[in-house]
């Protein structure tokens, strides 16, 4: 099977560069599988995991913030605020965000940090969804 | 005739100074190794961005975004990137001559502009002359991270867009090299100096070419604000580097003139005091 080089980025450098054979996003617009020789395209990604199918049948998870994907027929790029390999992931920071989060989302004071709570309490819910590796 | 101790006592102050300023000296430089490396780490993002937003904004001229537009310039907002410590030599007030001086230049009363400081320094510079400092961010740590800026970069954007100034300028040292830098001028808001990218031209846009320079753009400016902010760190710890590098060397001069007198001042003290023996000696015979 054809394989397509993907690189991950952050502005805190690169999270992970690989060959793989296709990669799954969560874009704003919905889950998009990719392959290599897609067309050139560019779409947002919403907060989500990150599939990379490996050419051996191994997947790796991939836990992004947002930002967005950028594909050409034989690479593809994903610029994202942050982003954490399954593995690397710090599960009880992660946690500890969530309650953060709850607890501002409780005794919620105006919309703008209600909006800011709830978007953290979804980046960590996914952190830890992605260690786990239940998608 | 110099009072010797006195003299002992100045050497013994300025050794206990140039420990302090070697001290600083090394810190900085490792400080400035792990800043170019940030540096580094964040080039190859900021490319793609630059390429990806390049190769949009070719694609869908007169989108209208908000960002992107031109308007008759009622404010001026400049954001000014600096220190929270001193003792980084000429690091701080040189940006600051240069904003103001921009600043006089530019505007005749205080209403025509905004500041967003960066920087105990620069914050306190400002205040302190009554300009309008609308955001300021001070005690960043000294290896930033995205999540660091995020804050002030989203509001910097957020204000732009609903209209509190017309456009924004950002200044901020350049990181030459281990002994320059130099004062840049970079504007920032509109985005009209956007390099149109090489390559790969033509892209599909999930779901249109809007929302994604909805999303795109704010997070083109962050990532600016971001980089110019590594670049200043890394000055920052360069300069403080070359000032503490020459506080410890006027030392090193110093205490060797003071040790010459010293020196001196005790042979000038054996010599008399071996006169007055001879001269004792010479009276009883």
């Amino acid at each position: 099977m054809k394989t397509v080089a993907v690189s991950i980025v952050t502005p805190d450098g690169p999270v992970c560069d690989s060959e793989v054979s296709m990669v799954v996003a969560k874009t704003t617009s919905g889950e998009i599988g990719v392959l290599a020789g897609h067309i050139p395209m560019v779409a947002p990604l919403a907060i989500g995991a990150v599939k990379l199918k490996q050419a051996n049948g191994s997947t790796e998870l991939v836990a992004v913030s947002g930002g967005f994907i950028e594909i050409r027929p034989d690479k593809i790029s994903i610029l994202a605020p942050s982003a954490e390999i399954a593995e690397n992931i710090d599960v009880k920071r992660a946690k500890e965000a969530v309650k953060r989060a709850e607890g501002r989302i409780q005794n919620k004071q105006d919309d703008i940090d209600f909006k800011r709570a709830e978007l953290s309490l979804k980046r960590a819910l996914n952190r830890i969804n992605v260690h786990e590796g239940n998608i | 005739m110099v009072n010797l101790r006195e003299i002992k006592g100045r050497i013994n102050s300025t050794k206990s100074t140039q420990k302090t300023t070697k001290a600083m000296q090394m810190v900085s430089s490792s400080k400035l190794r792990r800043a170019e490396q940030n540096a580094k780490a964040y080039v190859p993002y900021m490319e793609k961005i630059q390429d990806v937003v390049g190769a949009i904004a070719a694609g869908t001229k007169d989108s209208g975004h908000p960002m992107l537009t031109v308007r008759p310039v009622k404010k001026t907002a400049y954001l000014v990137i600096g220190s929270d410590r001193g003792l980084a030599g000429a690091y701080n007030s040189s940006i600051l001559r240069q904003v103001q001086r921009t600043i006089n230049e530019r505007h005749k009363s205080k209403d025509e502009y905004v500041i967003l400081a960066v920087g105990r320094v620069v914050r306190d510079y400002f205040v302190k002359r009554d300009h309008h400092v609308i955001s300021s961010i001070v005690a960043l740590p000294d290896q930033p991270t995205f999540a660091d800026i995020k804050e002030i970069a989203r509001k910097a954007v957020g204000m732009f867009i609903d209209g509190t100034y017309d456009e924004l300028y950002m200044y901020y040292n350049h990181f030459v090299s281990a002994i320059a830098s130099e004062v840049t001028e970079k504007k920032l808001l509109p985005l009209t100096d956007i390099a149109p990218a090489t390559g790969v031209a033509s892209y599909e846009f999930e779901p249109s070419g809007e929302a994604i320079l909805e999303v795109l753009l704010p997070q083109y400016a962050e990532s600016l604000i971001y980089g110019a902010l590594l670049d200043g760190k890394a000055s920052e710890h360069s300069s403080r580097m070359t000032a503490m590098r020459n506080a410890t060397d006027n030392a090193s001069d110093l205490i060797a003139e003071l040790s010459l007198q010293y020196n001196r001042a005790r042979q000038a003290a054996i010599t008399q005091e071996i006169t007055e023996i001879v001269g004792g000696a010479a009276a009883l015979e």
